[in-house]
């Protein structure tokens, strides 16, 4: 068997299962159905893991054309791009579908399988085809069915207070976005909705077109990934979709915009001027600090994890902008390295905020909420999904040896690469979007202890978190693949960013002669800066702790009492003592005020004969991004107001519409006479 | 292999001078303040006291409170075996730069703050909240600091800066070094818990950062947070000195090498901890909500610092 009969196997098995699942659930209802789906999902994300893989490893590239329409043909080609993100997609599929065999998002009397198991599936088939669309119909027709896959997920829970309003936002950022990539891709195929990606390669625009696709294709890509300021329907959607959703969504669905902006600017444009990659790189560092400063002050858990989705995607397009940059200072090796450092992070970010979303769904299944401060306590209760979560809590706030730090490094990395440009802009750029990502890494830090340290540790604060039990086998296992995986990417870069690096080479005529990817121990890349080796970062952690505590056990007295937490003279402990979520942010509320401008609300209830005995304090603090406002009013204002002015060419009357009929048909032929 | 058993030795006689070093700093400060003082040693009698009596743990407690003591020493351990601390070049080069030092420590804060949560109580909420607020202000400053020495260096990694400097020297008194030295001083500081960011010796509870992290700790678990914290302590001063001013470290395996390095490291821990002490003498705990000031004048300094590396290459 030649490794293509293998691929294009491997394509039938990906259809066979996703559509298998999906018809499950169409067909039949019940437990079986739902087991069936929920196979149809593992099966089809196995396969799509192993596909991805498949190409990476033998660089066979599968291209599929079907007669589609009259229009175009239904073109599929999977090359080193689209073989990452089918990994990506695979990856996260495979963890959710397991851990889906266990989860109940919503009670049981209201479950409906068929349709959630059906779009679940289905949405899992058009990343699948998503990543591998070779042409502009492909592309965009995937693209939407993607949108509305999320969207119908999204409204799961749909009598859930927000959800109806959060999928709104969804859908509205989304064809917005979607609306600029239909004039994009136009522009791009001179109007052929049949054309290639290869013809589309070898077509040269001129200057100020391609200027204009760039900003359309920025617009587009980034209301899908989630970039500042169109990232508010991220925090709307996740708290109300289930939690395997809500991982697939962060993990895969947003990734798809850095995989679109990849392809049409670095691999279809083939790299454009440095302001380009300047852009890309200012709105990923605001991106990146406003995402972890506003979860900072999320007390919902699935809110605060959105919010640090914004706040990754914010470091992957700080790497891809400083890419781009390079690559138009004809630095080709920093160039890879910030492609490499981008999509490092996409993955990375794909295990440990899946593992989280998985981790909080676990969470609010066990206890029925997401509210951390009602929660508290749980490391006893649920001591495996707090290892999982903890796992998923250092590796997103960056720390060694997990692969957050190995891709945020590579990244540091990558900006300290800027002294090799002598331009002055450089010399002011750089070293502020060092300072915004390190700031960003540290208050992550900040903002992780306060989730995992307000969820599991200490008390439980209500009796929801009380009486809380260990998620089922199946959702361990999802997480636990996760988990795995994230430790793996931490000690494993020398492996993967030579693979990522011949991932790249092709594109946009980067070439990876110039660039030499070590496999020695140490993560030695030339013309770049630096090198670490996590394996022996971790290792000496690990002798030295070992060897500590055989010391302590040895030598140091060993005995331990248990006993109460000291409490300075109360009586009796009780989880109202304890710190919560909000007091724990407070000193950085206080610091960025300006930025949060939080309302307060203070009510105190006197008793009537003296306002010196207190009854009651009511105290209310809210945070409403301002920015927000001030950008989207305006914008919904103006809409309204123009909605208002074409309501009136709807009158209700059929003659009306008969003559706009007729107008429209005489301009058509009008517009077709026209001479070319 | 010499190389790496040095290393080890150098490691291992660095977490032994370390109570030392903090001694020093606290009978410094007393002598400023007309009082005799406690012995140097007094720390080394501390720990051993420590290591002598039994534990008490909260009942609310986990595994991470148990857990963390040992994270936070294993850090700041591994971060003195990537030191350059008598002889250059490292044998541990290659496994870690100066980013990885920056995320060690931050990850041994991680757990103490997560361990300050454990037990439930709310001083150790309160200072894990401050610990990791400080920590995060701290963290930008740090990375221009890096970046800075980094430019000059064309690596992160420690061993090449040091490298660099013993081999143009003019380069240790070049604006970007100099402003970096004090923006990188200030947040030793702030790292260290020493003031005006925090007061090592206070005991009073609403003014700890640190020592209301880790006031439920006791017994053995203390006496590695205590060392672990002096050794972040010498893990600074030996930042500041062997980074900035290299002269003294031992480029030659000769006896009369090392010892030079030795002796010159020794000088530049009295004089760094004799500078902390007169500090600490002459200012004031600053308030909570001031920290934040001070902070953001070293961030503006390693700014500085870097955009004039920048220029100036």
């Amino acid at each position: 068997m030649t490794p293509e009969v293998v691929a294009y196997a491997l394509f039938a098995l990906v259809g066979a299962g996703y559509v298998g699942g999906a018809l499950a659930t169409v067909g039949g209802r019940g437990a079986a159905a739902r087991r069936f789906t929920v196979l149809g999902a593992l099966g089809g994300s196995a396969a799509t893991l192993a596909l991805g893989l498949w190409c990476l490893g033998t660089g066979v590239t599968p291209t599929v054309r079907l007669r589609f329409l009259a229009l175009a043909d239904f073109a599929l080609r999977v090359d080193g791009l689209s073989a990452f993100f089918l990994v990506l997609s695979g990856l996260t599929g495979v963890a959710v579908a397991l851990y889906w065999f266990g989860y109940s998002p919503e009670p049981k009397e209201r479950e409906s399988p068929s349709l959630l198991g059906s779009t679940l599936n289905g949405l899992l088939l058009s990343l699948v085809i998503q990543a591998a669309a070779d042409n502009v119909l492909t592309f965009l027709i995937t693209w939407e069915a993607m949108s509305l896959a999320a969207y119908l997920l999204v409204l799961t829970e749909h009598d859930q207070a927000g959800a109806v309003r959060a999928a709104n936002w969804y859908i509205a950022v989304t064809h917005a976005g979607f609306a600029a990539l239909v004039a994009a891709f136009l522009v791009l195929a001179a109007g052929d909705p049949a054309a290639t990606f290869e013809t589309m390669r070898s077509t040269s625009l001129p200057p100020h077109v391609r200027d204009a696709v760039f900003a359309l294709v920025l617009f587009g890509f980034g209301a899908k990934a989630g970039i500042v300021p169109l990232h508010v329907w991220l925090p709307m959607a996740h708290p109300v979709a289930p939690s395997h959703v809500s991982a697939l969504m962060s993990g895969v669905v947003i990734k798809m915009g850095v995989y679109g902006f990849l392809r049409v600017t670095l691999d279809l444009l083939g790299g454009g001027p440095a302001w380009w990659g300047g852009i890309v790189l200012i709105l990923g560092a605001v991106s990146a600090l406003l995402g972890v400063l506003y979860a900072l002050m999320e007390h919902d858990l699935k809110r605060l994890l959105a919010y640090h989705s914004v706040e990754n995607v914010g470091i992957i397009f700080i790497a891809l902008g400083a890419g781009l940059m390079f690559q138009s200072y004809r630095l080709p090796a920093l160039a890879v390295l910030g492609m490499v450092g981008g999509l490092y992070h996409t993955l990375n970010h794909a295990c440990f905020k899946g593992l989280l979303f998985l981790g909080a769904g676990a969470v609010a299944q066990a206890t029925r909420t997401h509210d951390m401060e009602q929660l508290g306590g749980l490391i006893k209760r649920m001591p495996r999904t707090a290892v999982f979560f903890l796992v998923g809590s250092a590796a997103i706030a960056a720390l060694p040896p997990l692969n957050g730090f190995a891709s945020e490094w590579l990244v540091f990395q990558v900006l300290l690469g800027g002294s090799a440009v002598p331009q002055p802009e450089v010399a002011v750029i750089m070293p502020i979007a060092v300072a915004m990502l390190a700031l960003t890494s540290g208050l992550a830090v900040a903002c992780f202890v306060k989730a995992f340290g307000i969820t599991f540790l200490a008390l439980p604060r209500t009796a929801h978190a009380r009486d809380a039990r260990e998620a089922p086998l199946s959702m361990q296992v999802g997480m636990l693949v996760l988990a795995v995986v994230c430790i793996a990417l931490g000690l494993g870069p020398a492996l993967v960013v030579p693979a990522l690096g011949r991932i790249v080479a092709g594109l946009g005529g980067l070439s990876a002669g110039g660039v030499r990817f070590t496999l020695a121990m140490p993560l030695g890349v030339s013309g770049a800066v630096g090198e670490m080796s996590p394996t022996s970062v971790a290792a000496g952690l690990a002798i030295v702790a070992a060897l500590t505590w055989g010391v302590l056990q040895l030598c140091a007295d060993r005995r331990i009492r248990v006993g109460e937490t000291w409490g300075c003279g109360r009586m009796r402990q009780t989880p109202r003592m304890e710190y919560t979520a909000t007091a724990f942010a407070e000193p950085l509320q206080r610091i960025f005020a300006e930025l949060y401008r939080p309302t307060e609300d203070l009510s105190i209830d006197f008793h009537p004969a003296s306002k010196y005995f207190v009854q009651s304090i009511e105290y209310r603090s809210e945070i409403h991004p301002w920015f927000q406002r001030l950008l989207y009013t305006p914008v919904l204002s103006g809409l309204r107001a123009v909605a208002g002015r074409v309501r009136s060419l709807q009158a209700g009357s059929l003659h009306l519409y008969l003559m706009y009929m007729a107008v429209a048909l005489l301009l058509l032929l009008g517009a077709a006479r026209w001479p070319r | 292999m010499t190389g790496y058993l040095l290393a080890f030795a150098e490691a291992a006689l660095t977490l032994i001078l370390a109570p030392g070093l903090l001694g020093l700093v606290r009978w410094l400060k007393a002598r400023f303040l007309n009082r005799r003082g406690a012995p140097i040693w007094q720390p080394y009698l501390e720990l051993r006291k420590l290591f002598g009596k039994e534990v008490v743990v909260s009942e609310n407690a986990s595994w991470i409170f148990r857990a963390a003591p040992f994270v936070a020493f294993a850090t700041t351990v591994a971060v003195t075996l990537l030191l350059p601390l008598l002889v250059v070049p490292l044998p541990f080069d290659p496994a870690g730069d100066l980013l990885v030092v920056v995320y060690l420590l931050l990850l041994g804060t991680f757990f103490v703050a997560l361990a300050g949560l454990d037990p439930g109580s709310a001083f150790g909420g309160m200072g894990a909240s401050r610990a990791m607020t400080v920590a995060a202000l701290a963290e930008p400053t740090l990375a221009l600091a890096v970046f800075a020495l980094a430019l000059g260096a064309g690596s992160t990694n420690l061993g090449r800066i040091v490298a660099r400097t013993l081999a143009d020297p003019s380069t240790a008194i070049s604006p970007g070094h100099l402003l970096a030295f004090a923006a990188l001083f200030i947040v030793a500081l702030a790292e260290t818990g020493r003031l005006p960011i925090d007061n090592p010796e206070t005991h009073l509870e609403l003014t700890m950062i640190h020592e209301a992290t880790v006031l439920e700790y006791s017994g053995r678990y203390l006496a590695l947070l205590e060392w672990a914290g002096a050794l972040k302590l010498l893990v600074f001063f030996a930042l500041l000195g062997n980074l900035f001013l290299p002269w003294g470290l031992a480029t030659t395996l000769t006896p009369a090498a090392v010892a030079v390095a030795a002796g010159t490291l020794l000088l530049k821990l009295v004089a760094l901890a004799a500078a902390v002490a007169v500090l600490e003498t002459r200012v004031a705990k600053l308030r909570l909500f001031r920290v934040p000031e001070l902070l953001s004048a070293s961030f503006v300094l390693g700014l500085l610092a870097v955009m004039s590396a920048f220029l100036l290459r």
